[in-house]
């Protein structure tokens, strides 16, 4: 019974993730992707790095390989999958969820601290939170920019799909906030069976010593 | 079977944001030129060998769909030359 953390060439938070979902007494291991899906497996991660090095689309190899298809099969039985920076670009590429994370605004790598206003506690990923609650998570990207086709956000938001938007310390979901021109500051989201991606870290937020522990709301996701 | 030559051309749909294209139009201002817009796009050139000139269009299409372009983001054209 564990929590596979699957490795792709070029993952490089994987033991992070792992690290954090142990600090929180969950067992979890890291999965090399050609092995697919251990058996006794009670959720996954897809973690943050560069995998296939960002080539033809950040996310978009890694997604075509056939642990992936594992992975949607899993989601669809109800196996809670959450996809973390460049997971969450492969979770779309995936059609984990909807939408695509491309090019920051400003072609800019960003690396620092963002505020997320908590917009469902619907979700396993977000019940350990208050509606409206302000958390810091970490972001280190340069293609998180949330893109979706027109009506499609709409849809999300009538079905409670958005999980956290890029805010001020306020909680003001203004532009100066926005790190990377993400519509309409969404920062994650689930797809249709419950499946997250977020380009926020929250396994870089459940230490005290490196910053912070509002991220480990997120992981409980995954305790039975 | 015959050779064949597919040309995928995959630019971003009109309306989705080109940071790195304004970043090189930029670039080019800064070089003295004027350029009042500026548009990327990714070509691939897939040799391939099918039947007929449809059925080579038919698989570089295949493929694109899957992979080259991402429908969220991208529009695409294909071209097959015999080779």
């Amino acid at each position: 019974m564990t929590v596979a953390v699957i490795r792709f060439g070029g993952s490089n938070c994987d033991r992070d993730a792992v690290r954090a979902l142990r600090t929180l007494g969950i067992d979890a291991e890291l999965a090399w992707h050609a092995d697919g899906l251990p058996a006794d497996v009670t959720g996954v991660v897809l973690p943050g790095g560069f995998s296939y090095g960002d080539y033809l689309r950040a996310g978009a190899i890694a997604a075509r390989t056939p642990i992936l298809e594992e992975v949607r099969r899993a989601a669809a039985g109800g196996l809670p999958v959450l996809g973390v920076c460049n997971g969450a670009q492969i979770g779309c590429e995936a059609s984990l969820a909807p939408g695509a994370f491309t090019t920051n605004d400003r072609s800019r790598f960003r690396c620092e601290h963002t505020f997320l206003r908590v917009e469902t506690t619907d979700t396993p990923w977000t019940r350990a939170y208050e509606a409206g609650e302000i958390i810091e998570l970490p972001i280190a990207h340069a293609e998180g920019r949330f893109v979706i086709e027109p009506g499609r956000l709409e849809t999300l938001e009538r079905d409670d799909r958005v999980l956290f938007r890029y805010c001020d310390a306020d909680g003001r979901t203004i532009a100066a906030a926005n790190p990377n021109g993400s519509t309409d500051n969404v920062a994650g989201i689930v797809g249709k069976t419950g499946a997250a991606v977020m380009m926020p870290h929250p396994e870089r937020a459940t230490l005290p010593d490196t910053g912070g522990t509002d991220g480990r709301g997120i992981l409980r996701a995954f305790v039975n | 079977m015959p050779a064949f030559t597919a040309t995928v051309t995959v630019r971003l749909k009109q309306g989705v944001l080109d940071p790195e294209a304004e970043t090189t139009r930029q670039a080019l201002e800064r070089l003295g030129f004027d350029v009042e817009a500026l548009r990327t796009a990714d070509r691939f050139e897939l040799d391939l060998a099918a039947a007929d000139p449809a059925t080579a269009e038919e698989q570089a299409t295949e493929m694109t769909e899957r992979l080259l372009a991402n429908p969220t983001l991208h529009e695409y054209e294909v071209t097959v030359d015999r080779r």
